[in-house]
């Protein structure tokens, strides 16, 4: 009994001494205090120095939490109570969100460095005019690979994958859209095909690819092609960037049948307390010398046109994450599709995973 | 008989390796100069450096370390009135569904969890940030609290309580002095796993928090998108050393107290 | 006077049950009659009666049942051994310590030991075995979640062995039964409640794995929780996931009912 009371004790005074901690340090950050901005972000996205010179600049605190796919997020931003400032979601995420009532309009006359942003990333079908987001980085979907565990070929095409050599070589990411649109690409299908048709025809063709496909797998895929589990990945560009820095046996290619192009955007959701301050941290993200900043701390590619200026030149002339559009074959923003045919997407990549047993 | 005893510290030996080869592979890899938990390239500091520079992390830090501790506290008190209260409960029908519904948290998926509890907390108008983090950890903590306490329960002999009561104890005695001191280990076993369960829970956390209260494990599993940098390794070792710290010196400090005080004999 | 201490318990308890038990179970429920647009419908139920989530329920319950198996035959004789130790609660408490280290960590680092060029392949390299594919096989998927559990399954039965007199043992040994009938006959069904507990605190979570299903078993393994994150997160379709959770409920239900007290 003596032994219960004393840890008992020890455990409530240990967790009051933490949470006087907590507070203290909180007030020493500014957390607590009024002028405050909420920033709900993917986990390390942002250049820390970033935040502490916005800080400085305009005098807000920035509260910064972090989220770790659209999903949740969305679902916590739909549920209410939360406050956020500003999130950063992908496109397909923000219609989604726009059709919900979640984001409330931009006013671009509080963004005067909207006008760096290279213009072939505005007005994009998922939020024409830009009237709710501002792009923040963009990529592509394609194939990192290891030439030299696969006897030096050259990887160009999605079609390339179905080659009976490449045995249990090929890691798959963790999203539907992505894998089938995959095959949709590789059947010369556009990535929004909502025919069921085309889509059955993808789905049967993904199943001719399971002995290829060694396992699908999350973030922790760039760990794995670091660590040469496997030859091949089907990746987002900015996880090939990372890649690639660690292991530069690996390359990366956008396949030539198409791909998918992505957008991380800036957003104000309707919960939004601060909606000034908001604006002000848009702006500052806008401004090319902290774009140029934030693109070499995180390694994606940024939208923002004088940015590169600020970038070293063998980044900004790596024509794999920042091609020439002209070369490159079709690349297109996923569109949504409904909730019933995003369920259908899912259904099938689920009969995919599961075909594989 | 002699030969057993080697066979068992073998054994021993071979499954405390086991669990502790990640844990030392993490270890190892917070020193490496290159980013990654693979090639390692030099030793270097600097992500130690990095994470006692990081005011927010600590933060958070604190925040997980007081929800674990609390919600394990509260959490194990709920569950022994739990366990106490299955275990009274005379009829098995009754007992059967009350083990049932004890045990739905445990086998629901984190997400539907955290779902209903983010409904739950939002019709009642709770705030979402340290005290719906709290009151969710000790919601699902409770549960395996039950599972841990009621065997003990079990295994102690009515007799026992009959044999109290006719030497004169009055209930509240019956508690303290005969039920609670048996079931101690089982409530220890209740603690230590209510605070993993806490320690380690993302999903729901995730769903029920806000006003930028952070958990540790909320903090990583955003950060894997990104590849979770070796300061989070230098983090957990850092947490790692000091609750090997705290565990062997509160072990040596009891023992110490309890030959002091002469109370220690053989208890079993 | 029994009467009187039993609502004493219960009350405070069933507060709890009602608020954070019932309420999210009706909500569940509720759910689970709507499809994607918002329709009250039986079609929920009636997928779930498909080959594809039959075969995901039967191979959720063999995993968890593996897994279950796998960490009673590691966790009883540590446990056994333990109790037999100097210093038995603090090897107990190391023991438990590696559980409070980040999940997600620890199967990264699973992820670097398992490896082609990995730990445990230059192990096998120098015993002569060779490389082997570790990761993403039925093995790894089964060891690394033993290891996550095995902390739940040590607990109870160690604290059921503590229970156990020893003098019974000695009497077992002294009638002239041989270690094993002393095991099977004497030490075993004494510490049925213990490895029951454990049973249940590693059986009914193992239901619904998802994240290592996904990290170690490179989703060759699909299990219903893979399903269910699937359906609330990604499709938005609560109502199908809410659908699997009800049968999650009743196959839990079940296995409480089965290893339930006959006493």
């Amino acid at each position: 009994m003596r032994k219960l009371i004393s840890l008992f004790a020890a455990v409530f005074f240990a967790s009051f001494v933490l949470l006087y901690a907590s507070a203290l340090l909180n007030k020493t950050e500014g957390y607590s205090g009024k002028n405050t901005l909420t920033v709900y972000n993917w986990g390390d996205y942002i250049d820390p120095v970033l935040i502490k010179k916005f800080e400085k600049q305009t005098g807000i605190k920035v509260i910064y939490q972090t989220f770790d796919s659209n999903e949740a997020m969305m679902a916590k931003i739909a549920q209410g109570g939360t406050t956020f400032d500003v999130a950063v979601p992908s496109e397909y995420a923000i219609s989604k969100m726009k059709e919900e009532g979640l984001l409330i309009p931009l006013d671009h006359s509080k963004l005067p460095n909207l006008k760096y942003i290279n213009p072939r990333f505005l007005n994009l079908s998922f939020d024409p005019g830009n009237k709710y987001s501002v792009p923040y980085f963009w990529g592509t979907v394609g194939i990192v690979y290891n030439p030299e565990m696969i006897g030096g070929k050259k990887i160009t095409s999605w079609n390339d994958l179905w080659d009976k050599d490449l045995r249990n070589q090929i890691l798959l990411v963790d999203g539907a859209r992505e894998v089938i649109g995959m095959g949709l690409n590789s059947l010369h299908y556009s990535l929004n095909d909502t025919n069921k048709k085309h889509l059955q025809e993808a789905k049967e063709k993904l199943d001719r690819l399971t002995p290829n496909v060694k396992a699908i797998v999350g973030d922790e895929i760039k760990m794995l092609l670091v660590n040469e589990e496997a030859a091949i990945g089907v990746v987002w560009s900015g996880d090939a960037a990372e890649i690639i820095a660690e292991n530069d046996k690996l390359d990366y290619v956008v396949p030539k049948e198409g791909s998918n192009l992505w957008f991380d955007n800036m957003v104000i959701p309707k919960t939004a307390k601060n909606i000034e301050g908001a604006h002000q941290f848009i702006n500052f993200m806008l401004d090319p010398k902290n774009a140029a900043q934030n693109a070499e701390y995180v390694g994606y590619s940024t939208p923002n046109e004088k940015a590169l200026d600020y970038l070293p030149k063998e980044v900004t002339e790596d024509k794999r994450f920042y091609p020439d559009f002209e070369s490159v074959g079709n690349l297109e923003v996923y569109e949504n599709l409904g909730k019933r045919m995003l369920a259908y997407y899912n259904e099938l990549f689920l009969q995919f995973k599961m075909h594989r047993k | 008989m002699r030969s057993n005893k080697k066979w068992a510290t073998v054994y021993l030996v071979f499954v405390f390796l086991i669990l502790y080869t990640p844990i030392i592979y993490l270890i190892y890899y917070s020193f490496n100069s290159g980013g990654m938990m693979h090639d390692f390239q030099h030793f270097t500091l600097k992500w130690y450096q990095e994470v006692l520079h990081d005011t927010r992390l600590w933060i958070i830090v604190l925040n997980t370390l007081t929800i674990a501790l609390l919600s394990a506290a509260i959490s194990t008190i709920l569950g022994v009135i739990g366990a106490l209260a299955i275990y009274y409960v005379k009829k098995r029908h009754m007992k059967q569904l009350l083990l049932t519904l004890n045990n739905v948290l445990i086998v629901s998926p984190d997400v539907i969890i955290g779902a209903s509890f983010l409904i739950l907390f939002t019709i009642i108008g709770i705030q979402l940030g340290f005290t719906s983090v709290l009151l969710s950890h000790i919601a699902f903590s409770v549960p395996i609290v039950v599972l841990m306490v009621l065997p003990k329960l079990q295994e102690m002999s009515p007799t026992l309580i009959d044999a109290a009561r006719d030497l004169g104890a009055n209930q509240w005695d019956v508690l303290t002095k005969v039920i609670l001191p048996f079931i101690t280990p089982g409530i220890f076993a209740g603690f230590f796993m209510a605070l993993t369960y806490s320690l380690d829970d993302f999903a729901v956390t995730f769903f029920v928090t806000g006003n930028g209260f952070s958990t540790l494990s909320v903090e990583i599993y955003s950060r894997a998108r990104q590849g979770i940098s070796l300061s989070i390794n230098a983090l957990s070792t850092l947490l790692f050393l000091f609750t090997v710290v705290l565990v062997i010196g509160y072990y040596f400090i009891s023992q110490k107290s309890s030959t002091l005080y002469g109370m220690r004999g053989r208890r079993k | 006077m029994k009467n009187s201490v039993r609502n004493v318990y219960l009350l405070p308890y069933i507060i709890w049950i009602g608020l954070f038990v019932v309420a999210p179970i009706l909500l569940i429920l509720y759910y689970s009659f709507f499809d994607i647009d918002g329709n009250w419908t039986f079609a929920n139920y009636k997928t779930f009666f498909t080959p594809i989530y039959l075969k995901m329920a039967a191979s959720s319950v063999w995993y968890a049942f593996l897994i279950t198996f796998f960490s009673l035959l590691v966790a009883y004789p540590t446990a056994y051994f333990l109790t037999k130790t100097k210093h038995k609660q603090l090897w107990l408490l190391l023991m438990i310590l590696p559980t409070w280290v980040n999940l997600l960590l620890k199967v990264y680092a699973f992820l670097g030991i398992f490896g082609t060029y990995g730990l445990a392949n230059a192990i096998l390299e120098t015993i002569g075995i060779g490389t082997k594919q570790i990761l993403f096989t039925d093995f790894s998927f089964v060891f690394v979640s033993v290891y996550i559990f095995i902390p739940f399954m040590i607990l109870p039965i160690f604290n059921s062995l503590e229970e156990l007199n020893p003098t019974l043992i000695d009497a077992a040994r002294d009638l002239g039964a041989s270690a094993w009938t002393t095991f099977r006959r004497v030490v075993f069904p004494l510490t049925l409640d213990g490895v029951k507990a454990g049973c249940q605190a590693v059986f009914i979570p193992a239901l619904s794995l998802f994240m290592i299903t996904r990290l170690v078993a490179g989703n060759r393994v699909i299990t219903l929780g893979t399903a269910i994150e699937e359906h609330f997160l990604v499709t938005q379709n609560w109502g199908m996931g809410s659908t699997i959770a009800v049968f999650l409920i009743i196959a839990m239900a079940i296995v409480v009912i089965m290893t339930g007290n006959r006493k």
